[in-house]
């Protein structure tokens, strides 16, 4: 079996699916895009039953028990050594980069690094694991794209998203003006602090509209439902999209 | 309306701030600036990886070994001639300062910049002991023209634009014209300052880096106010809180360099002062005594805490606030704190503790702007969920100030519920059920949501879940 090295280009047989919380409930088409991007490079994907949430809403709030025992739950559900993609660089970089230090000093600490070790994020995996190639059959669209916080600062991903969306043809992206700069979404604090956030997304929203793009496209859920949120409540048309489902309608 | 420093204290000074057009300009014009120009400064994406990780290394080497270094620091100076005094709390350092002037008879004071002297209060201190302590760094002249407190820890007047400085000015200076050219207006800031360097009978200052190997105190600055406040008056007092030390000489160009590109996007600043005594014999100028305060004031139960000692690394920068998209949106009064932004949010609830302080750390949405321009690398991100953490801990075994004291029965029950349901794949997948059924049902505006649909649509969970849409297609389980 090839499995794939961190960093390495060997195409694994088998992947892993991991659909995240937000996903499942809100955007299971987009879920389900990410899984035919993935079947249609030749993977088998394994998508386990039991799967419900990376624990990050616990984990940032400080209920680190809490955030270990559902974290230790999903662990359990991915045995076998393949790659674990996730539509969500929030929640890849939860199980990536927080996992480990959850577990520190834990028997279950190797385990949980393994898990995290084979983490990847849906676009780094399409991009840098499987090269893929894709077609574009849609029509003419201008785009904005919104890099979430944690897929640009944790996962470390800037271009794989946008090198995606440059392979096709009939698609112009036009950049935001901030867009290294945070929608105001998370999780909690959007909660906490409702006028802060909210003073964000409403910044973040002139910037998308400001672009002329029909859609407003992100590898991220949380920035979805919160800027998809303002623009709507502000009766601007631009669409939320998830970049998976993006990806699969204009190269089905 | 809360009481300053409550819980709750921020969101509502933070409210206030946001509904305030021209500061919000203020602050943004400002931070767009700085941040151009250190992004300007850091071109070279090698060369700034390798100067931080050289810049981490160097103050994690110094907080790792801080009492030795404090104590080779002290014998350095004692043998420069400087005279090293210490103090635990804020208190206790004020009581040293009016000490020294009490005893050459100081009655005016100049000062050059220093964060440590605000967490002191001192000009308020002093002022109280019929001593009169003026700022001479620009900013901080302006602001205590208003009676205001710093916003920013570089740049402590940036929450005023050029017209408000005009007009203040003109109400407070009587030799004054009203103006709103900026030359013009630092031309007359000027001409009072030059008078007072020369009728102060001692100079305060901060530190930057202070030298255990040589003894040496380092000073930047940009006006020269910080040469002529530790130079012209006969005694010079330097503050500095004790992370403030390094190891060796050769550690503070790169720090040095670190420092004022992040700070201001300058590669160099106008003036760097190295002192290391007083007067020698024979020396034309200089104060003829040099006094060194170095204070604890909460810093040493910080370093006991292996993780949370990252937060004495920094140098005072400011570049996490320039970048924070909170800060850059509440201005720097709105924490309430001497030290506002990130750094502030970490700091704040450490030395002042988590009970009082604790909503400091949820005023973050974790996005990480801070962490990623931090010249020496402070987690902050990550020592904010620390800190979350800390404040809701249930048992007593953190070294933390105030650790636990956030914690709330019924938040703390939620928490619990929400792990049963989701380590429970049936309770899940009921209540997924639940959302996707029964959502529809519900009225447009949900009150647990109320924050956040007052500005945003509900957010409508679809009609099937992922896990139904992946078993209609039979996508594998295992």
């Amino acid at each position: 079996m090839s499995l794939s090295e961190p960093g390495g280009r060997a195409k694994p047989e088998a992947v892993y699916y991991y659909g995240t919380c937000l996903m499942d409930l809100f955007f299971p088409e987009a879920g389900m895009a990410g899984i035919r991007l993935l079947r249609r490079e030749g993977l088998r994907v394994v998508f386990p039953r039991g799967q419900t949430c990376c624990a990050q809403p616990a984990f940032n709030c400080g209920y680190h028990e809490e955030a270990r025992a559902v974290a230790r739950a999903q662990i359990a559900l991915f045995p076998r050594p393949y790659p674990i993609v996730v539509p969500s660089g929030s929640c890849a970089a939860m199980m990536k980069h927080h996992y480990p230090a959850l577990f520190e000093g834990d028997p279950f600490q190797e385990q949980a690094e393994a898990f995290a070790s084979r983490v990847f994020e849906l676009t780094q995996f399409l991009a840098d694991v499987l090269e893929v190639e894709l077609s574009d059959h849609g029509e003419s669209v201008r785009v904005a794209w919104h890099p979430s916080c944690h897929s640009l600062r944790e996962m470390g991903i800037a271009e794989e998203p946008k090198s995606l969306l440059a392979q096709l043809v009939n698609v112009e992206r036009v950049p935001l003006i901030r867009e290294r700069e945070c929608c105001g979404f998370g999780g909690t604090f959007s909660v906490r602090e409702p006028e802060i956030s909210a003073a964000m997304v409403e910044d973040k929203a002139t910037d998308v509209v400001s672009t002329g793009a029909s859609l407003l496209l992100s590898g991220d859920g949380g920035c979805l439902l919160n800027i998809g949120g303002r623009l709507a409540a502000r009766g601007d048309r631009v669409r939320p999209t998830h970049v998976a489902e993006f990806l699969w309608e204009r190269t089905k | 309306m809360s009481a300053p420093g409550a819980p709750g204290a921020f969101r509502t000074a933070a409210a206030k701030a946001l509904k305030d057009p021209e500061l919000r300009a203020n602050f943004r014009r400002a931070m767009d600036g700085l941040m151009t120009k250190r992004a300007a400064m850091f071109a070279d994406p090698a060369e700034w990886r390798d100067l931080r990780a050289l810049g981490a290394t160097i103050r994690q080497r110094a907080i790792a070994n801080l009492p030795e270094l404090l104590e080779r620091l002290e014998e350095k100076c004692t043998g420069n001639g400087v005279q090293v005094r210490w103090a635990e709390t804020t208190e206790e350092a004020n009581a040293v300062v009016l000490e020294i002037l009490r005893r050459h008879g100081a009655t005016r004071v100049v000062k050059g910049k220093s964060m440590v002297s605000e967490e002191m209060h001192l000009n308020d201190f002093l002022e109280k002991h019929g001593i009169e302590s003026l700022e001479s760094d620009l900013g901080e002249y302006i602001i205590q023209l208003d009676g205001e407190t710093p916003s920013h820890i570089i740049m402590p007047a940036i929450h005023k634009n050029r017209q408000q400085i005009a007009r203040l000015f003109g109400r407070k200076i009587r030799e004054a014209r009203y103006t709103e050219d900026v030359d013009e207006l630092t031309r007359i800031a000027r001409r009072v300052l030059r008078r007072k360097f020369f009728e102060a009978e001692a100079g305060i200052s901060g530190v930057n880096f202070a030298v255990a190997e040589t003894g040496t105190l380092c000073l930047v600055e940009n006006e020269g106010n910080g040469r002529m406040s530790t130079h012209v008056p006969p005694v010079h007092i330097a503050l500095m809180g004790i992370e403030k030390v390094v190891e060796r000489l050769e550690d503070v160009p790169p720090l040095y360099s670190l420092l004022t590109r992040s700070a201001t996007g300058q590669a160099i600043t106008t003036y760097f002062n190295m002192i290391t005594g007083p007067r020698g014999p024979g020396e034309k100028d200089g104060p003829r005594e040099v006094h060194l305060v170095i204070l604890d004031n909460g810093r040493s139960r910080i370093f006991s805490d292996r993780e949370l000692s990252a937060t004495l690394r920094c140098i005072r920068c400011g570049a996490c606030m320039n970048h924070c998209p909170v800060y850059t949106r509440v201005g720097g009064h709105a924490y309430d704190a001497v030290y506002p932004g990130p750094i502030g949010k970490i700091l704040t609830p450490q030395t002042e503790g988590l009970g009082r302080r604790h909503d400091l750390a949820h005023a973050s949405s974790l996005c990480g702007a801070c962490g990623e321009v931090c010249p020496v690398g402070i987690p902050i991100a990550e020592l904010l969920v620390r800190l979350r953490r800390e404040a809701v801990r249930g048992d007593r075994s953190s070294a933390v100030l105030g650790a636990g004291e956030a914690r709330s029965r019924l938040e703390s029950l939620a928490w619990a519920a929400w792990a049963a349901a989701h380590r429970s794949p049936s309770l899940y997948r009921l209540m997924g059920l639940a959302a996707t059924r029964l959502s529809r049902l519900l009225p447009a505006r949900l009150p647990v949501l109320s924050r956040w649909t007052s500005v945003r649509e509900t957010p409508r969970p679809a009609r099937r879940t992922l896990h139904e849409l992946v078993e209609r297609e039979g996508v594998d389980n295992a």
